[in-house]
This record gives C-alpha cells, sequence and structure tokens, in this order.
C-alpha cells in the first residue's frame, strides 16, 4: 500500500483519507452483497414462512393432503388431487397449442420475414406481452366464453360415437372449463415461449444454413435439417418455461374454468387448478382453510421451482453446446 | 435468369420435385398461420377493451369512488386508479435500489464467483415463481404479523415480483458499460465504490430506468398477490399503511366474476384505464431504450 504522507492532497480536491474511504469502499461491498443476497433470503423465507403456516392442515393428514380426491373445508378434508389434475390437464392444453405456434412464429421472425414486417411482429408479440393477465381472464371469461360454447357443444356432437374421444371430449352446457383455462394459458405462453426460442434460433451457425442451401435445399429442408436439430434442446427448455408460467396463472385461469372441485376426463367441464382454487376461496376461507389454500401454495411453489430450474438447466447446457460445436 | 434450354443441370427453384416444392409452400403457409394465430387475440383484446371499455369510460369514471353495490350501474374507480399507482409505486420504491444495488454485487463484485452464480440462477428461478405465491409469503410473513390488510403489504408482494425482473435487467445493462471507463475512473484514483455511483451507474442509467419501468408495468397489472395482501376499499385510501386498500386490477377481478351488467360494465372501464397505464409504462421504458442504443454508437 502507498504510504499516506505522500499523498498530500490539495485542499480543493479533496480525495478523502485513506481510512475513511477504505471504510466507505468496504461498507459500500457489504451493502451490494446484501442487496444480492435478498433474492436468496426471500426465496427462503419464502417456502419457510409458508410451509410452517400450511403445517396444521398438511399435518392433519398428509397422506390425504398429497393423495385425497375430496376438498371439503368444512369437514376438513383437504385432498389437493382434483386441482393438481386441474393444473397439469390446462397447462397440457395450453402448450399443446401454444408449443407449435411460437415455434411458427419465431421460425417466421428469423426466417421468412421481410426486416420491416419482422419489427412489427415483434412488436405485436411484445404487446400480448404486456396485456395484464386478469384482462385476458375478463376477455375470456365474457367474450370468448359466449361465442365458443356452440362450437363446444357442436364438436362434443360430433366425437360422441368415437369410444375414447367422447370421454375426453362430451356433453356441455357451460363454456368455463379446462379446454377453455388451457387455450387463454396458451395465449399467455405464447410471447415468453417465442422470445426465447428465437434466441434459440438465433444461435444456429450462419455457414449451416448456407451449406443447406448451397446444397439444393428449399427453405422448409434447411430449417429441418439445420435450425430444428441444433435448436431442439433449446426449445425443450423454452417449453418448459412457458409451462412454469402456466402452471402458476391464477387470476384468468379462475375466471374461466367454472371453479367445481371434482375431476373429471371430460375436457369441456368446469373444474380449478392450484393457483385458481386459492384465488377462488380466499376470501370466504378462515382456519385451517386457509392453512390448506397456503399448502397448496406451497406445493405449487416447489412444482414451479423445480420445473425452472430443469428448463434454465437445459437451455444453458443447449447454449454452452451449440458455442462449442460453433466455434 | 434466362432458361438455359440446353445444359442439363438446372437449379431454378422450377425444376424442384412437386413433392418438396409442396412442403416448402405448405410449411411456409402454417409458419404465417401461426402468427395470424397469436396476433388474433391481441387484437380482439385490444378491440374489446377499447370498444367496451371506452362506453363507461369518462371523467367522472376515473374521479368517483367505487359503488359499493354491483348492481349499481354508473361510474367510479378513482380509489382503484389512486390504488394502483400508490401500491406500484412503493413497490418499486422498494425493488428497484436493492435490485440495482444487486446488480452492482453480480456484475462489480461477484462476477463469476459461485455465490454470484447461484444467485443469478435463483433470480431466474424467482422470476418464474407464481405471483400468488409472492402474496401468500407477504400474507403469512406480514398480513398475520401486524394483524390486517393494508397497501403497504401490497407493495412488498409486489416489490419480491419485480426484484429479480430488476436485478436481471440491470446486470445486462451493466454488463455494456465498456471495461475502460470503469478503468479510467480507477486510473483517476477513484475507489471502486465512487466509480460505480459516479461512471458505472449514470452511464447504464437509461437502460436500468427502461427495465425498472417494465417492472413496474409487469406489477401493475397483477392481481393474485392484491387479493390475497390488500383486501378491499370502495373510498380514496392515500395512506398505505392504515385499512384495506384496492387496485384496478383487483377491482377488474371482482367486477368480472359477478353476474350483473353494472359490474362488468365497470370491469371494462377499469380494464382499459389499467391497459392504457401500462401501455405508457411501456412506451416511456422503450423510448429511453432506444436513446440508450443510440447512445451507445
Amino acid at each position: 500500500m502507498t504510504p499516506t504522507a505522500t499523498r498530500e492532497a490539495p485542499s480543493e480536491v479533496d480525495l478523502g483519507g485513506e481510512a475513511r474511504a477504505r471504510r466507505a469502499d468496504r461498507s459500500f461491498t457489504g451493502l451490494v452483497t446484501a442487496a444480492g443476497l435478498t433474492v436468496l433470503i426471500v426465496l427462503g423465507l419464502i417456502l419457510v414462512t409458508t410451509t410452517l403456516n400450511a403445517w396444521p392442515a398438511i399435518s392433519l393428514d398428509p397422506v390425504n393432503f398429497l393423495t385425497g380426491r375430496t376438498w371439503d373445508p368444512n369437514a376438513d378434508l383437504f385432498g389437493t388431487v382434483p386441482f393438481l389434475y386441474g393444473t397439469v390437464v390446462t397447462s397440457l392444453i395450453g402448450m399443446i397449442i401454444a408449443v407449435p405456434v411460437s415455434i411458427g412464429i419465431a421460425l417466421y421472425i428469423t426466417e421468412v420475414a421481410h426486416r420491416r414486417f419482422r419489427k412489427f411482429i415483434v412488436t405485436v408479440i411484445d404487446l400480448l406481452a404486456t396485456v395484464p393477465s386478469v384482462v385476458f381472464g375478463l376477455v375470456g371469461g365474457l367474450v370468448v366464453i359466449p361465442a365458443i360454447t356452440p362450437a363446444y357443444q357442436w364438436f362434443a356432437g360430433l366425437v360422441a360415437p368415437i369410444p375414447g374421444l367422447n370421454a375426453v371430449f362430451s356433453e356441455t352446457n357451460t363454456g368455463r372449463n379446462y379446454f377453455t383455462a388451457g387455450l387463454i394459458l396458451a395465449v399467455m405462453c405464447i410471447p415468453i415461449i417465442t422470445s426465447i426460442s428465437r434466441e434459440v434460433f438465433s444461435t444456429v451457425p450462419e455457414t449451416d444454413k448456407q451449406a443447406a442451401y448451397a446444397l439444393g435445399a428449399t427453405r422448409w429442408e434447411m430449417i429441418k435439417g439445420a435450425i430444428l436439430p441444433h435448436s431442439f434442446g433449446g426449445l425443450v427448455g423454452a417449453s418448459m418455461l412457458g409451462l412454469g408460467r402456466a402452471m402458476g396463472e391464477t387470476i384468468a385461469v379462475s375466471l374461466v374454468i367454472g371453479g367445481s372441485l371434482g375431476m373429471t376426463p371430460n375436457m369441456f367441464a368446469p373444474g380449478n387448478t392450484m393457483a385458481s382454487v386459492i384465488a377462488q376461496q380466499w376470501g370466504e376461507s378462515s382456519g385451517l382453510h386457509t392453512d390448506a389454500l397456503i399448502g397448496i401454495g406451497v406445493q405449487l411453489f416447489a412444482i414451479t421451482v423445480i420445473i425452472n430450474f430443469l428448463a434454465r438447466a437445459v437451455v444453458r447446457r443447449a447454449e454452452i453446446k451449440m458455442k462449442g460445436a460453433h466455434s | 435468369m434466362t432458361s438455359l434450354s440446353s445444359t442439363p443441370p438446372d437449379l431454378t427453384r422450377r425444376n424442384l420435385s412437386w413433392r418438396r416444392s409442396l412442403a416448402n409452400r405448405t410449411s411456409t403457409l402454417l409458419i404465417g398461420l401461426c402468427v395470424v394465430l397469436a396476433a388474433f387475440p391481441l387484437f380482439l383484446v385490444m378491440w374489446q377493451v377499447i370498444s367496451r371499455g371506452g362506453s363507461s369510460m369518462s371523467l367522472d369514471f376515473l374521479t368517483e369512488e367505487i359503488p359499493r353495490n354491483y348492481r349499481t350501474a354508473g361510474p367510479g374507480m378513482g380509489p382503484a386508479i389512486v390504488g394502483t399507482l400508490f401500491i406500484t409505486g412503493m413497490a418499486a420504491l422498494i425493488a428497484i435500489p436493492i435490485g440495482v444495488l444487486g446488480a452492482v454485487y453480480l456484475n462489480e463484485y461477484g462476477k463469476n464467483k459461485p455465490l454470484a452464480r447461484f444467485i443469478r440462477t435463483m433470480a431466474d428461478v424467482m422470476t418464474g415463481v407464481p405471483s400468488i405465491m409472492m402474496g401468500l409469503f407477504i400474507y403469512v410473513s406480514y398480513v398475520i404479523v401486524i394483524g390486517e390488510q393494508i397497501g403497504f403489504a401490497g407493495s412488498l408482494a409486489l416489490a419480491c415480483l419485480m426484484l429479480p425482473i430488476v436485478i436481471r435487467s440491470t446486470e445486462e445493462m451493466l454488463r455494456l458499460v465498456p471495461d475502460e471507463l470503469r478503468q479510467a475512473s480507477a486510473g483517476l484514483g477513484a475507489r471502486k465504490w465512487r466509480t460505480i455511483m459516479t461512471v458505472v451507474l449514470p452511464s447504464a442509467s437509461s437502460g436500468i430506468t427502461s427495465g425498472a419501468l417494465l417492472a413496474i408495468a409487469r406489477a401493475a397489472g397483477e392481481t393474485a398477490p392484491i387479493i390475497v395482501t390488500v383486501g378491499l376499499t370502495y373510498i380514496y385510501k392515500p395512506d398505505l399503511f392504515y385499512g384495506q386498500n384496492t387496485n384496478l386490477a383487483a377491482q377488474i377481478f371482482r367486477n368480472a366474476s359477478q353476474p350483473f351488467a353494472a359490474s362488468q360494465e365497470r370491469a371494462w372501464g377499469a380494464a382499459l384505464t389499467l391497459m392504457g397505464l401500462v401501455f405508457l409504462f411501456t412506451i416511456i421504458s422503450r423510448i429511453i431504450a432506444s436513446r440508450f442504443a443510440i447512445d451507445k454508437r
């Protein structure tokens, strides 16, 4: 360290005493480290405090909480399987629709669109991402459902003679059902899956694409042969991030799913998901019932954290692999 | 391209077998269809919100108190607008300083240390935590402790949502600050904290602001954490620390769940107001961000 004696500063340029400056530096380091640690602290606190509060309801009958099919707060019966089922089913419907559409949009933006039109589409997708979820729920509940119910009834009539399908798509008198929730979730997941797919596609080396064209490939053959194999891992990760988002979506789903407490294979029947049942029953709950709702939240938290963790790992591994292949 | 009838290899599109050409055309068509499929819901939402919300929009709607009965027709979303602005604003005051400082740690101090890498991963994971979980967390750790639902609890929940977004977007911006600036500042004898406060952060300020505004726009539209932590009110409650509060998103949810035309009317008006606010923040953020892009050049 330089001796302080040689660092006599002129009085108008105050560089500060060495000791004071070092103290300032050290406390700043402490401050920013603490800010960085907040993330870990908050995540840890979320897990601990919610689990502690949910414990009275879970410990009542832990097996029933995880495997029971009956949710009856008045009888202190808290089986959460119907909601887990609803969450899985609606997000699967959402993914089946959103993944191909998002990959299509990403391909359109990176490979097909003219430059000016490309900007327009990117803006449209960005705008779609800024629409608050409750607004999707509002439009879904008051506009889409009245319009789409006849279509459900027509389709149910169409597949009625086909065994298997007629159980999945059967008679309905309401548009508030699993399928509508899945549709809304699809729309809400499209922006996130699209933007990550675009990033993944942009890592495909230009030389690979040009090589495919040089071999006489059409655009589709180039996409099939050069882009898709190269980006498969990244696309899996993107879809999983979308899935995580879909499973946690609360308000839009609770406005369109109806709110029945049972479970049925019929996609055109009302149901509930983990997140939406919390929102729907929160207002009229108390005591153990509230604890049980928080318990559902803990379950949901665990599931989404695991999915997000895996998804990030998949995306990162795919990125490393692609960059390695490129260099 | 003139046709060379005599030379054997004809490489033009015309020579493509019909199967390959059909596959190519069909795929292009399907890819285009995907874009239409995604654009349709956006235009449906905008059209419905503007046309239905526009009919109930008026100055009274923006300033009057909310009717206590769902069946009462007429205007009033004033308290919800004030609630949205105050609750989200307070959340921003909490989350943005912590988020920016956290990003400073990640980019200037932690870099590739295991702890920094872990925090980065956890921030990504935290972005994916369902928003209702943040509400439940604040409910059990704050609302139960103080014994009542207040506006500030909603701010805390929204701050938890915004924190990881602010951290990650700020870190991206700090990474763009050229290292020469840091070295020049250090060469002039500035301490590290002074370099960061007077050189690094100011030169990334527009990017940081734009990221923060996007986080605010996202938080302003959140419903689930609000209904869990904030409760409900019909009158103006500018004091976040006293009594239950409300925001636009929660009002949309409540009014849309009712079967009455009067309340649904108010839900549409609230939706138009909320989307206006969110778009305003998004556009300001875009403008600031594009300024930044010009500065970079």
